[in-house]
């Protein structure tokens, strides 16, 4: 019996795809040699100064544009301070008071339809460097023989997103996150891959009884790195906190890594003896205030939302097939197909499916061609359909050509249909064995009124004249 | 040609290069045997640059500003060795400039200190008399550029570190507006605060330097374009300007008798030179400004010194056992007292649930101090007061007493939180020893401040060659 609920909010990290990093005029990289993308501003010698990066500034607001927010009229960036190899300055700038982005919402559709999150903030800050630990496990830090630190990182733009408590399921977080993910790809600021850590994710999770609004202590949850993870991880973190509630314990506000392979977790640190960050306005940067013109030619460029298009195209496909259709990037060629009139399960299914497996471009395809040979599918051989849809993607596909073959292939179709041809007119058999070849026509005529013209007069000539002749076979 | 590097002014010293009287290398030579000749007893280098690399009249730096292949310590020894690989912004203007360095002058660590004895590296003696301090932090150059082992110099000041040794040395020095002058590369004491700036022996050599490192920085956000070009002062008069007379920073209690005789002289000469002269007051900033000074000042500086922890440049503490261990003893060995002070005072204030008490009301308050400002200058043109309410002390007088200490710059400090320009110029002697007079102007009245100064500066004739060096010559 489910008597607890759980009260999840997540914190996500997405670093952003500019050209430069946050405060300095190196370029971004991943997976380089280490410490090349440095300079004296990111490795923080003595004297050097911060300058924002207009476009991850922009790129920032145009996020909070997106998702409802309200864009600070005078922003300000903020010292975090504390001491880690991996933070040369001894302090992060980041926000705290007046981030760039405040509020906002994301509607999650879902199979028990919508539910609407609330966002906190959406601030902006620059990413630490890259700690690399030799001689331990799986490169962690127990039993390490020393660590390296690697700066290419440090100083990449991460606009954090902060959600309120709204989540009460593993699911519903996994469905968010996707949702998520699925907008900072489409407005084109992030790549947002949990591999490649472009996107990460830390989750709140507490549970209270079924009914009650208390909020009771909450343990984060670090370092899952994949959606699958962040599912099992808050999972395993409920059933922990569950139990202990359930066998008169207390939870304690603690942090834990989640290990995927043995589905368990791992206290981190106290959170008692929780970081004064002693927060203050960065005195090295002005404050922030975006002009109007700005927010409006922002507004201009924002793309209709994931979100929106997974609640129009649920009701029609189900949740699972219509979120496949989005965050795969597929739903345009859904809608133009839509338009056609093609069977809106059928083009759904062959894009999630052939389309997806033969891993052809969704934009490079002619939605009026994909159409003909959807609808041909019933006719044609699974391994023809297949064959052609690879092929969808080339600009000279034509449906017809392949049609055109896959009839040539389908004997299994053809013979049966002209042995009871031959069967109906025996007459006309008789007269052709005895020399009159010219009736091979008229066989083949009504082979082609039978399979209303789609049968390939070349092969039904063939295999016309391959049964009149059995011992000139050609098979 | 031989010259007087005591009496040479930077305009006459380019006066000689025009007319090629002198070379950049003969000039450079002097200054280098007057460091030879007087700067074992003074010690206003840190390092010396033997080497004549330009075309103009030499220039002595202060060890806070970076220097490309020069080392760079902020007179800290936690950065001794260090050799930067870029030039701060003011750096690479000065050498566009043509101007050779003649080394990195001392000053106390970090910029913090009144005194120049919190260098690391030893103090810094006062050419007037080697017994007492030359002021601080930028003593290095004021005691450079008044025992003529440099023609000018720049400093910096964050509470008062150009304007306060300017006077104690008997020199013009100059605060700018705050954000007028590039910050990139100059080693962040209090980041609010901290303004690069001349140190000269006259008012038109110091629009000279001004004009040189001023302007706005696509490396430092918190520069501003100029709103006029710096222009040299001619005028000789004060006609038509309206001087306020603080009546707090006049009446400040602390303030030598000598010192205040010498100003009340130069405010009837402002009359005499046909300026409006009027008291006014400014009741909270002198109040509050040094104490506020003294949170928001620490506080950043807190955060501004937590990089250096031994790892990417500067001196690291030998054999520690673990990562901590190392960053411990580091900053115990390398940080002198006065910095640890102000890490822990800075730390303390911006802590959680201190925060609103001291650094969050800090900054309330400074905002109070620039509004009562701008409220004098919608009256005065500028408003006038001692720089220092002492001539200059003994060396050790306030070593054992931080409080004593900061009290040097109660008078500097208050237009410093508003970021006001303020200009030290020489107007006597007390005791034998220099007392100045600091100008103080609305934001970007440097021009109107060298207009005042100069005129001053030319009614007053002060000598500004120290009577003993002058004896010796």
């Amino acid at each position: 019996m489910n008597t607890w609920e759980p009260v999840i909010g997540l914190e996500i990290h997405v670093q952003l795809k500019t050209r430069t990093k946050m405060f300095c005029r190196c370029e971004t990289s991943f997976g380089l040699e280490p410490n090349l993308r440095t300079c004296p501003v990111c490795l923080s010698h003595p004297g050097t100064l911060p300058v924002a990066n207009a476009q991850a500034i922009e790129w920032t607001i145009k996020f909070g544009l997106a998702v409802g927010c309200k864009v600070t009229e005078r922003a300000l960036f903020a010292r975090k301070n504390y001491f880690y190899q991996d933070l040369p300055k001894g302090y992060q700038i980041s926000q705290y008071e007046a981030p760039l982005c405040v509020g906002g919402r994301l509607v999650v559709p879902g199979p028990g339809g919508e539910r609407e999150i609330r966002l906190n903030r959406a601030h902006l800050e620059e990413d630490a460097a890259k700690t690399i630990h030799v001689g331990g496990v799986e490169g962690r830090i127990v039993g390490a023989e020393h660590s390296l630190v690697d700066f290419n990182r440090g100083g990449t733009p991460l606009m954090e997103i902060v959600s309120e408590p709204d989540i009460h399921s593993a699911e519903e977080a996994k469905r968010f996150l996707q949702l998520l993910r699925q907008t900072v790809v489409e407005l084109g600021i992030s790549d947002a891959e949990m591999e490649k850590g472009t996107l990460r994710c830390d989750a709140n999770i507490s549970v209270r009884p079924v009914g009650s609004s208390e909020l009771r202590t909450r343990c984060e949850l670090k370092n899952m790195n994949s959606f699958n993870f962040i599912g099992r991880g808050i999972e395993a973190e409920i059933a922990r906190q569950i139990e202990v509630y359930e066998s008169g314990g207390e939870v304690k506000q603690e942090t834990y890594d989640f290990d995927a392979a043995s589905g368990t977790l791992t206290a981190h640190r106290s959170k008692e003896e929780a970081q004064d960050y002693r927060y203050f306005p960065e005195p090295d940067l002005v404050p922030y205030e975006p002009e109007p013109e700005l927010i409006e030619r922002l507004k201009g460029e924002l793309p209709e939302l994931p979100g929106l298009r997974i609640a129009r195209l649920e009701p029609v496909l189900g949740y699972e097939l219509a979120l496949g259709l989005v965050t795969s990037g597929r739903d345009a060629l859904y809608a133009a197909l839509d338009e056609i009139g093609v069977e809106p399960k059928a083009a759904a299914n062959v894009l999630m499916n052939q389309l997806a497996a033969a891993g052809v471009d969704p934009g490079a395809v002619d939605p009026g061609e994909l159409a003909k040979l959807i609808e041909a599918r019933s006719d044609i051989p699974r391994a023809a359909f297949d064959e052609a849809i690879a092929h969808t993607g080339n600009s000279d596909f034509r449906a017809e050509t392949y049609l055109a073959e896959a009839a040539i292939s389908d004997t299994s179709e053809l013979e049966p249909l002209i042995e009871r041809i031959l069967a109906a007119n025996p007459g006309q058999v008789e007269q052709y064995r005895g020399g009159k070849e010219g009736l091979l026509g008229f066989f083949v005529g009504q082979v082609m009124k039978e399979t209303q013209g789609k049968a390939n007069p070349k092969v039904v000539s063939e295999l016309v004249r391959a049964k009149l002749n059995p011992s000139r076979s050609i098979t | 040609m031989t010259v007087d590097t005591l009496r040479l002014t930077v305009e006459e010293a380019m006066g000689l290069l025009q007319r090629g009287e002198t070379s950049a290398e003969e000039l450079h030579r002097a200054y280098l045997d007057a460091i030879a000749e007087r700067d074992g007893e003074i010690h206003a280098y840190l390092k010396v640059v033997e080497e004549c690399q330009g075309t103009g009249v030499p220039i002595a730096i202060k060890d806070v500003i970076t220097t490309e292949g020069i080392e760079t310590t902020a007179g800290s020894k936690i950065l001794s060795g260090y050799v930067p690989v870029f030039d701060s912004t003011v750096a690479a203007k000065v050498k566009q400039a043509g101007l050779p360095a003649l080394g990195k002058t001392n000053m106390d660590e970090f910029a913090m200190g009144s005194s120049t004895e919190n260098s690391a590296y030893g103090p810094t003696r006062n050419p007037w008399d080697p017994e007492r301090v030359p002021g601080g932090s930028s003593g290095g150059s004021a005691a450079a550029v008044a025992g003529g082992m440099a023609p000018w110099a720049l400093g910096s000041d964050t509470g008062g570190s150009i304007k306060q040794p300017a006077s104690l040395c008997g020199l013009v020095g100059l605060r700018p507006t705050y954000g007028t002058v590039s910050r990139y590369g100059i080693i962040a004491f209090a980041s609010s605060l901290d303004q690069v700036g001349p140190i000269t022996k006259t008012v038109r050599d110091c629009a000279l330097l001004y004009r040189i490192i001023a302007g706005s920085d696509p490396l430092d956000s918190t520069t501003v374009e100029m709103p006029e070009p710096v222009k040299s002062p001619e005028a000789e008069d004060l006609k038509g300007m309206r001087i306020g007379v603080p009546k707090e920073m006049n009446e400040a209690e602390g303030i030598s008798p000598g010192v205040k005789a010498e100003t009340e002289r130069a405010i009837v000469l402002c009359e005499e030179l046909g300026a409006e002269v009027e008291e006014c007051s400014l009741p909270l900033s002198i109040e509050y400004g040094l104490a506020c000074y003294y949170l928001i000042a620490p506080a950043e500086a807190s955060s501004n010194l937590a990089r250096y922890d031994g790892v990417r440049y500067g001196q690291r503490a030998k054999d520690a056992k673990s990562l901590i261990e190392m960053y411990e003893r580091t900053r115990d060995e390398g940080f002198g007292d006065e910095p640890k002070r102000r890490i822990m005072i800075g730390t303390y204030a911006l802590s959680a649930g201190y925060y609103d008490a001291f650094y969050g009301q800090a900054q309330k308050v400074r905002t109070i101090i620039a509004r009562e400002h701008a409220a004098l200058f919608e009256r005065f043109d500028l408003i006038i007061s001692p720089t220092s309410p002492t001539v200059a002390f003994k060396l050790g007088e306030k070593t054992q007493d931080p409080l004593a200490m900061y009290a040097s710059d109660i008078l500097t400090i208050p237009a410093n939180m508003a970021g006001l320009p303020g200009l030290s110029i020489p107007c006597g002697l007390s005791e034998g020893l220099p007392v100045g007079l600091q100008l103080t102007g609305p934001q970007f009245s440097e021009n109107v401040l060298f207009r005042a100064g100069h005129a001053l500066e030319r009614a007053l004739g002060f000598d500004f060659v120290p009577p003993r060096l002058k004896e010796s010559a």
